[in-house]
């Protein structure tokens, strides 16, 4: 299971091109896919904060974990 | 010897262009050996580190130009020196420096071409070359110098032209003038006019590294100054970033051509051509036999003057459309088959008979040769 | 590290989104140089970061540091002028197969060879992206490219090898699947002195992808999950079992001295005579 809180992730669906990488690669199966490919955030409760989605992905459109505020 | 009276020193062309570039203020050399130009990249291998300054021999002419870019885009006073097959390698980056206005300055000892030619032998075969070498409209400045004086001081207007103008600046010397030595007097540092690139005044948050000024000419940051900006060969705006808009590049290019065109002032000496019935047109070395026999013309009687071009481009066009309006004929010696020739022709509009007196036999064009013409078409 | 400090500080946040097609592993690899770079902590008015000409080579456009554009080829011969002009600088090279491995390998083998202090990134996704699918000399054997309708006759440079024959002082292989690993390497790049050298495997879904049928973005990165194999794991495996495969991590690391600091030495030589 998660870290059970829930982790703030935002999509830049501007930014986002639709690739699938971070739904096909997220360990935890966080995001489904919208109509248009782009990941929506179905299940942030079971984010284990790997950081993998916003490592891979090719637009720089995802970020986990809300503000700069220095989050590992 | 006189305080004022100074020493006269023996060089030649190719050291004299190495003095010119130290008086300059150059601190970066990039070259690759090549006959006749060689000796000019080992001066300042020797002398370079000895005033702090950087000295690189590439792997080959293309990367040779390339560092001088990228040493100038770091703030360097930078210089590359080579001759016909390395100035035809370099032309893309040439380009280059001059879509994105990077100051530097490039000598072509020019010899024997086509291709391999005669290493050792003098030609003046570069000249539209040295114009059109490189794809596409864009500007060029190039100097001839005539004589081993003239290859020290104009080594420094190069650079003072290329930091005006932010462009590439073509030295065309040929073997002669690159490898015959004469007493020259060298100026004095106080007494040179060193010309600097514009810095910007506006802060970094608001530079435009492509904004010009009233004289068409942007002000330039150097890398690392914490400007952070963009520099491409890709048609850019004023931001200096590309946007694939032809609209970007008609104002681009135009705004590099004219601001060539537009402001810069050409230098032609002109000798005896007040009363001229006819006049000869000769650069570099052939214009020391040119001035020869305009002097034994005189001797004759016949009313010859000298028109020489020591900025070939931008071709100074009003010096020869003017001349085209006071002389009957005009006579083009050159070590090629015809190439200022047709600037020449082009200027003077059939005001005046131009004679092209062509020789490429590896050897120089003699005075004789050339009174002979004049007394052909007296 | 969450993404916004990455872009609020390494980013020209105004030009995204980038021109890469969907899933190219260029936009991985641009997001790992920029990791690296914020865990060297390099100062951003003292790193300029130079480019040729191809897919990776637009990288520059995005990032917010003194960048150059250069022709095709020659990005590592423009980064040598600039760090020997001014050695202060932190000169990274991002460079395509194409752009370094063909007609930029004449600079390729002589920066290795003069060990100057400049941190190249190559993006290799086997074809020549920006004209459409040609083959380039990383493309394997008998694959497909507009270039080579009827199967590759060429066979690839080992890239890593060349460099590390030719002199380079850090050499290692990452993939866009293996990003954390990237990340590491590339930073190490910045960290160690002298030409510090990473290849990226990535994926060109566009032409590389559909020209050989090897799927989606999604189904390249996990070739490159199940071919990438680990200097360690490689070490212990027959050649048999590495046969297709390919060794990822730190391939070589050593010292040797560098260019601009022997040039300096000389310089302050001629100051003490």
């Amino acid at each position: 299971m998660g870290t059970g809180k829930k982790v703030r992730i935002d999509v830049n669906t501007d930014w986002c091109k639709g690739c699938g990488i971070c739904i096909a690669f997220c360990p935890k199966k966080v995001f489904d896919p919208l109509p248009d490919n782009k990941p929506k955030v179905a299940r942030p409760e079971d984010c284990i904060e790997c950081m993998l989605c916003e490592l891979r992905c090719p637009d720089l459109a995802i970020n986990v974990g809300g503000g700069s505020d220095g989050r590992k | 010897m006189g305080e004022n009276e100074r020493q006269a020193v023996l060089m030649s062309g190719n050291e004299a262009c190495v003095e010119g570039a130290l008086l300059a203020g150059i601190n970066f050399f990039a070259g690759y050996p090549i006959t006749p130009s060689t000796e000019i990249a080992e001066g300042l291998a020797e002398r370079l580190p000895r005033h702090g300054g950087k000295f690189i021999q590439m792997e080959d002419e293309i990367a040779s130009m390339a560092a001088v870019v990228g040493a100038s885009l770091a703030g360097a006073k930078a210089m590359t020196a080579t001759s016909g097959p390395g100035f035809s390698l370099k032309q893309e980056n040439i380009g280059f420096a001059a879509m994105a206005e990077v100051p530097c300055v490039v000598v072509n000892v020019q010899r024997y071409g086509p291709s391999t030619g005669l290493p050792t032998s003098p030609a003046q075969g570069d000249i539209m070359q040295a114009r059109w070498g490189t794809h596409g409209d864009h500007p060029m400045i190039a100097l001839m110098p005539a004589s081993v004086q003239e290859s020290l001081t104009l080594t420094i207007e190069a650079f003072n032209l290329a930091e005006k103008f932010r462009t590439p600046v073509i030295l065309l010397l040929d073997e002669v003038v690159g490898h015959m030595r004469e007493g020259i007097v060298p100026p004095r540092k106080e007494e040179i006019m060193i010309k600097k690139r514009k810095k910007p005044t506006a802060p970094p948050e608001e530079y435009l590294p492509y904004r010009a000024e009233p004289d068409g000419v942007p002000p330039m940051a150097n890398f690392g100054d914490g400007y952070r900006f963009h520099v491409t060969g890709l048609v850019h705006d004023e931001t200096g970033f590309p946007r694939g808009r032809g609209s970007d590049g008609d104002y681009l290019v135009r705004r590099l051509t004219n601001k060539v065109k537009n402001h810069f002032v050409p230098m032609v000496e002109e000798y005896l051509t007040e009363d001229a019935e006819i006049a000869v047109v000769a650069c570099g070395s052939v214009a020391r036999s040119a001035k020869r026999a305009v002097n034994l013309g005189r001797e004759q009687g016949i009313k010859v003057g000298l028109v020489r071009p020591i900025s070939i481009w931008p071709f100074p066009e009003k010096a020869i459309k003017d001349l085209a309006g006071k002389v009957r004929a005009i006579v083009v010696p050159e070590m090629n088959l015809g190439q200022v020739a047709l600037e020449v022709e082009r200027c003077a509009c059939g005001k005046a008979v131009v004679y092209r007196l062509n020789r490429i036999d590896a050897e120089l064009i003699t005075p004789d040769e050339i009174l002979a013409k004049i007394q052909e078409v007296k | 590290m969450a993404v916004k400090e990455l872009l609020d500080r390494y980013t020209r946040m105004e030009k995204l989104p980038h021109i890469w097609c969907p899933g190219c592993g260029h936009g991985i690899i641009l997001g790992s140089v920029l990791r690296a770079i914020q865990r060297q902590n390099l100062e951003p008015d003292k790193t300029t970061i130079v480019s040729g000409i191809g897919c990776s080579s637009r990288a520059p456009g995005y990032m917010k540091f003194d960048t150059l554009h250069t022709t095709h080829g020659r990005a590592l011969a423009f980064a040598t002028g600039v760090k020997l002009a001014r050695p202060e600088l932190n000169v990274i090279v991002l460079s395509g197969d194409g752009d370094c491995a063909a007609i930029g390998g004449n600079h390729l083998i002589h920066a290795a060879r003069r060990n100057i202090n400049l941190t190249t990134v190559v993006f290799n996704n086997s074809i020549y992206g920006m004209t459409s699918g040609q083959y380039s000399p990383l493309t394997p054997h008998k694959r497909f490219a507009t270039t080579a309708p009827y199967g590759n006759v060429d066979h690839p440079f080992d890239l890593c090898q060349l460099v590390i024959a030719a002199g380079a002082t850090y050499v290692a292989r990452g993939t866009a699947y293996h990003t954390q690993m990237l990340i590491d390497l590339i930073a190490k790049g910045i960290e160690r002195k002298g030409f510090s050298f990473i290849e990226v495997v990535t994926q060109c879904p566009t032409y590389y992808g559909r020209k050989n049928k090897l799927g989606s973005a999604i189904d390249m990165l996990n070739w490159q999950k199940e071919h990438g194999v680990p200097v360690k794991a490689a070490a212990k495996l027959p050649p048999e079992k590495m046969e297709g495969k390919f060794v990822i991590g730190e391939l070589h690391c050593t010292q040797r001295p560098e260019y601009v600091e022997e040039y300096q030495r000389i310089i302050d030589r001629m100051e003490r005579e």
